[in-house]
């Protein structure tokens, strides 16, 4: 029977093949899943993987679901390198874009663009303002961050709802939950007509090459994660774990703020109670199935997007409820997690 | 390490590169989407060709409620113009940055008409609608138009009304409790509308309100309808769309109603009546107007029970005789426009006269109600 | 007077779904194992257990039904994790997203439908005290079955051998290990046990608590239940106290606005969150507190033979 061996050295070559092979396994069983629907499973995969890039339209919009995914999984990195599991991200990009908001909704009809970067520093500020907070709880008094970020994800959500019902609420908007529309001032600069991409996706690409440069090219970066490689070797070589857990957590903080800040005056243009889209969530299993490697989050980013998008388009053009997306992107990380024992084990056939 | 980093920074490179070339030589000049149709003489289609038409619901269409009654309409549609049509339609599609995609596929996927059945689709539909100029947007309660887009909303306060008179008529504790959504001018005329339908009866009655914040959220319907019931009421309304306040009611041995569409099953012991929304009426005529060519953008309608879209049906068995009388007799009266639910005088909360006597509110009135009338317990949110 | 019974009795009917999952949890991690998979697994069940009540009539299949999927989810977990060694975080995670989306896909036939006729419970004689019996004697068993639990599992864990076992595994697997015992079987029974709770949990959601299936509706309860068990620093009892609080609180938001208090309503939404963070800041600023009472393998991966 099959049995796991530990490899002498962790195998190079499956850091790589494994998230392609989870893929593989994910696109295998979507198939499967396609045909016991009784759905044409080319016509399935065509809408997945074809569809979302198959004009320029359609790849500017899978730009533009990607890049919030693409900002946050960058912060996460750093953090899950640093072994501080946030899983509040959702929560800290809330926070940002409400800051964001805030700073938009004082724009006038002669308010300059120099708001544009304050909206996106402010969103960043409010992103690690509440990061900050599952900090100093982990610093001060040693809470599990994953519970304690999580619960302020539920916090982030009451206080979105408390001021789009309540002081933000658009008074000329018949009552509804919503901020007036931002002053088109405020809106994030697009990179070209026809399109929804807006600077955030520069944004984005500098973070890749900035996440790079700090992980693998900084004494800082290198500290960081030794730090949640190995904490008791960090401690000896006099790497400050308490450093290392406020950089980690306002990184990733500042970042899904950032994203939040980028969505509200790129996109949506308001404040809306449906704001929380999950992005802080899925940005988790990006995080993941790129590697944890800034070059590697920018491909499973497109990916997620892929799904989202081709799932929104499985219904209109297959029939299939738009849920198939949470089936693949789970599946997609089961697979992940599971192909990955195969870089640090090996499959032996032994009697 | 340092090959990987090469390696690395050289896939980086070449991503942005194409990233960016695709985006910027392809983006330029092209239209969105696969080019929508040249713009044509409107509702000119070559003879056999079947008019699309398509709609986006922000529920799922089994939530036997908002959805569901869209959904229904959708199908009457079908029904009423057979090959003539064809319909296809998204449900699950969020009020949010998303809707604009789906709004656009829609459009772009040659759907002449595409029906936006929720407030939230507003934002999303102008601008689809700027870009797609021969395609009609309708739009249901919302408040912007465009030349090619138009609003739509049904009386929803008519049902409550008689919602109420049923529930005057029929309470012991004369106290009623609402499970409501959303507080938006919409909700509150209806709480309003019931508590005025029932006062008509029973001038004693009170009326408590719980807000889930959320138009369909079963969970949470559950725990208020429970919280009023143990709050003193025995009979419940809601404003929300799922039938979970109707099964909470069965449940505890007291009434409540249905919302949107005919709920009897899913309570039949407590089922008092159903406050329906028949969109089928207005689907065929929007339909109707686009093959007529006198399809006008920049307006928008209100109906009720007099056009068919508001309707209180299946109403109990033990409502007494001359209730359901009256439920006739208002009936009637909104079909001739003899009878207008909000017809003063109406008091507010304070006592104060919002609607002197003998006076029928206007649209406009009705529109902007932001206060609760007098037996409505507690105050409005924000 | 009136009302407040009837505020306890809710309150205990929330409670109970939290106290079930909650305590399921507690069984794995008291093997060291943390399931962060405990949302997608309600989710699963609640659909299981609805699917089978609208198919057979019959609510025990039911909770069979929802202890299965929950059992059959958690032991791909246990398996990935236990045998894979993969990160228990982020396995959980993948957990809770794919429970989420396969339920929400898998459902979607069922939104419209509605169980059969419920009965109404009262325990004869206790039901009819004043004031009390509107507040403990008139609940759905479970609620009874909920606190049964809790005993056993008190009893199980503290007075057994195999409770001793299953405890002493979470503390040092390398020793259990050492003295023989077959670790990984008892950490993978454990989250196989822990799961079928959840999914017992989950069941009860949607065939007594809601009857009806619509996607999402566990509505954050799974993580509520975990972050039970660290505020209830991992004993049943706490566990159980814990859950009502926290049912408490989410039926006192509507309870309030019904009495006209005028707190913006989200504010009120906010309380049990809030109150989990309060808690777990307060149980863990004693490291030693908490590593007297933290089983101390959490999280950790255990790898046999080295």
């Amino acid at each position: 029977m099959l049995r796991l061996e530990v490899r002498p050295q962790p195998s190079r070559a499956w850091s790589y093949a494994s998230p392609l092979l989870a893929l593989l396994i994910t696109v295998v069983i979507g198939v499967i899943l396609f045909a016991a629907l009784g759905k044409d499973p080319v016509r399935g995969l065509q809408v997945f993987f074809w569809e979302p890039v198959k004009n320029a339209y359609a790849l500017s919009e899978l730009m533009v679901k990607a890049t919030p995914l693409l900002i946050i999984a960058l912060g996460l990195a750093v953090c899950f390198r640093s072994n501080v599991w946030n899983i509040g991200a959702e929560g800290q990009y809330l926070i940002g874009a409400i800051f964001a908001a805030g700073v938009a909704l004082t724009a006038t009809k002669d308010t300059g663009p120099w708001i544009v970067p304050v909206i996106v520093l402010a969103g960043a500020l409010g992103g690690m303002l509440w990061a900050g907070i599952t900090a100093l709880l982990r610093d001060r008094f040693n809470a599990n961050e994953i519970l304690v970020s999580l619960m302020l994800v539920y916090v982030a959500v009451q206080v979105l709802n408390y001021l789009v019902y309540g002081p933000w609420k658009d008074p000329m908007g018949y009552n509804f939950p919503q901020t007036k529309t931002f002053e088109s001032v405020t809106q994030m600069p697009r990179l070209m007509q026809g399109s929804r991409v807006n600077i955030g996706l520069m944004l984005a690409l500098a973070g890749v090459v900035a996440m790079w440069v700090f992980l693998f090219r900084t004494y800082a970066g290198y500290a960081q994660q030794v730090g949640g490689l190995a904490p008791a070797a960090a401690r000896y070589a006099g790497f400050s774990s308490r450093k290392a857990l406020w950089i980690a957590l306002l990184t990733s903080g500042g970042m899904a703020g950032m994203a939040g800040a980028l969505e509200v005056a790129g996109p949506i243009g308001q404040l809306t109670p449906y704001v929380p889209a999950g992005y802080g969530f899925a940005a988790i299993i990006v995080a993941f199935v790129g590697r944890l490697h800034p070059v590697g989050i920018v491909f499973s980013a497109i990916l997620m997007s892929m799904f989202y998008i081709g799932g929104e388009l499985a219904q209109s053009r297959l029939g299939l409820p738009k849920s198939i997306t949470g089936v693949f992107q789970g599946l997609l990380l089961f697979s992940l997690l599971a192909c990955d024992t195969l870089i640090a084990y090996r499959l032996k056939w032994k009697k | 390490m340092t090959d990987l980093n090469k390696r690395s920074l050289i896939k980086l490179a070449a991503l942005t590169a194409v990233a960016s070339a695709a985006l910027i030589g392809c983006g330029k000049n092209e239209e969105p989407a696969p080019a929508p149709t040249p713009a044509a003489a409107p509702a000119e289609a070559p003879k056999a060709e079947p008019l699309k038409i398509a709609f986006a619901y922000v529920g799922p269409v089994g939530d036997g409620g908002w959805t569901f009654a869209h959904d229904n309409g959708r199908k009457a549609v079908e029904a009423e113009f057979g090959d003539k049509v064809v319909t296809s339609f998204v449900e699950n599609v969020p009020e949010s940055a998303d809707a604009e995609r789906v709004i656009r596929d829609l459009a772009g996927q040659g759907n002449k008409i595409v029906f936006g059945t929720t407030f939230g689709y507003m934002e999303p539909m102008l601008k689809v609608a700027a870009d797609f100029k021969d395609v009609k947007f309708e739009h249901a309660t919302g408040y912007k138009q465009a030349e090619n887009m138009r609003t739509y909303d049904s009386r929803t306060y008519e049902g409550a009304y008689m919602a109420g008179v049923i529930a005057g008529a029929m309470t012991k504790t004369n106290t009623l409790g609402v499970v409501a959504s959303i507080p938006i001018p919409e909700v509150i005329r209806n709480i309003n509308s019931f508590t005025l339908g029932a006062q008509s009866v029973n001038p004693k009655i009170k009326t408590k309100v719980v807000w889930v914040n959320g138009w369909f959220d079963p969970p949470k319907e559950t725990e208020a309808a429970t919280s009023l019931l143990n709050g003193g009421a025995d009979i419940l309304f809601q404003n929300t769309d799922s039938s979970a306040v109707l099964q909470t009611a069965e449940k505890a041995g007291k009434r409540a109603f249905g919302w949107d569409s005919d709920m009897t099953a899913y309570g039949p012991k407590a089922h008092l009546g159903s406050a329906v929304i028949n969109w089928g009426p207005y689907y065929i005529k929007a339909v109707k107007d686009v093959m007529d060519g006198t399809w006008q953008g920049n307006s928008g309608v209100w109906w009720g029970h007099k056009e068919g879209a508001i309707d209180m049906v299946s109403i109990a068995e033990d409502v007494p005789a001359e209730i359901k009388a009256k439920i006739d007799t208002i009936k009637a009266g909104l079909k001739d426009g003899s009878f207008h639910p909000w017809t003063g005088p109406i008091l507010g909360q304070d006592g104060k006269e919002v609607l002197p006597k003998d006076v029928k509110a206007d649209d406009a009135f009705l529109g902007g109600i932001k206060f609760y009338v007098k037996g409505v317990e507690g105050k409005v949110p924000n | 007077m009136e009302s407040t019974a009837l505020l306890i009795a809710a309150s205990l009917n929330a409670g109970t779904v939290l106290a079930i999952a909650s305590l399921g949890l507690l069984i794995n991690e008291k093997a060291g194992i943390v399931n962060l998979g405990a949302e997608g697994m309600m989710l699963c069940a609640a659909l299981a257990g609805f699917a089978t009540v609208v198919h057979t009539g019959s609510t025990v299949a039911g909770f069979a039904a929802g202890m299965a999927a929950g059992a059959l989810l958690a032991a791909i977990f246990g398996v990935l994790v236990i045998w894979l060694n993969t990160n228990q975080y982020a396995t959980g995670l993948a957990l809770s997203l794919f429970g989420g989306g396969f339920s929400a896909f898998a459902g979607t036939s069922y939104v419209q439908e509605k169980l059969p006729e419920q009965s109404q419970f009262a325990i004869p004689v206790l039901a009819d005290i004043p004031f009390l019996g509107n507040a403990l004697f008139k609940h759905h068993p479970m609620v009874y079955v909920c606190i049964g639990l809790t005993l056993a599992l008190i009893w199980f864990l503290w007075r057994t051998r195999a409770g001793l076992v299953l405890r002493s595994v979470g503390e040092s697997p390398e020793s259990a290990h050492a003295l023989g015992y077959p670790v990984r079987r008892i950490r993978l029974l454990a989250v196989v046990a822990g799961g079928a709770l959840c999914g017992l949990a989950g069941a009860y959601v949607s065939t007594v608590y809601t009857p009806l299936w619509v996607e999402g509706m566990i509505a954050g309860k799974g993580w509520i239940a975990l972050a039970l068990t660290t505020f209830a620093t991992w004993r049943p009892a706490r566990v159980l106290l814990g859950a009502y609080l926290f049912g408490g609180v989410t039926m006192l938001q509507f309870h309030l606005q019904g009495i006209g208090v005028q707190v913006p309503s989200q504010f009120l939404t906010m309380m049990p969150y809030l109150a989990t963070v309060v808690v777990l800041v307060l149980i863990s600023r004693n490291p030693t507190w908490i590593r007297i009472n933290m089983p101390a393998s959490i999280g950790k991966p255990f790898y046999p033979g080295s």
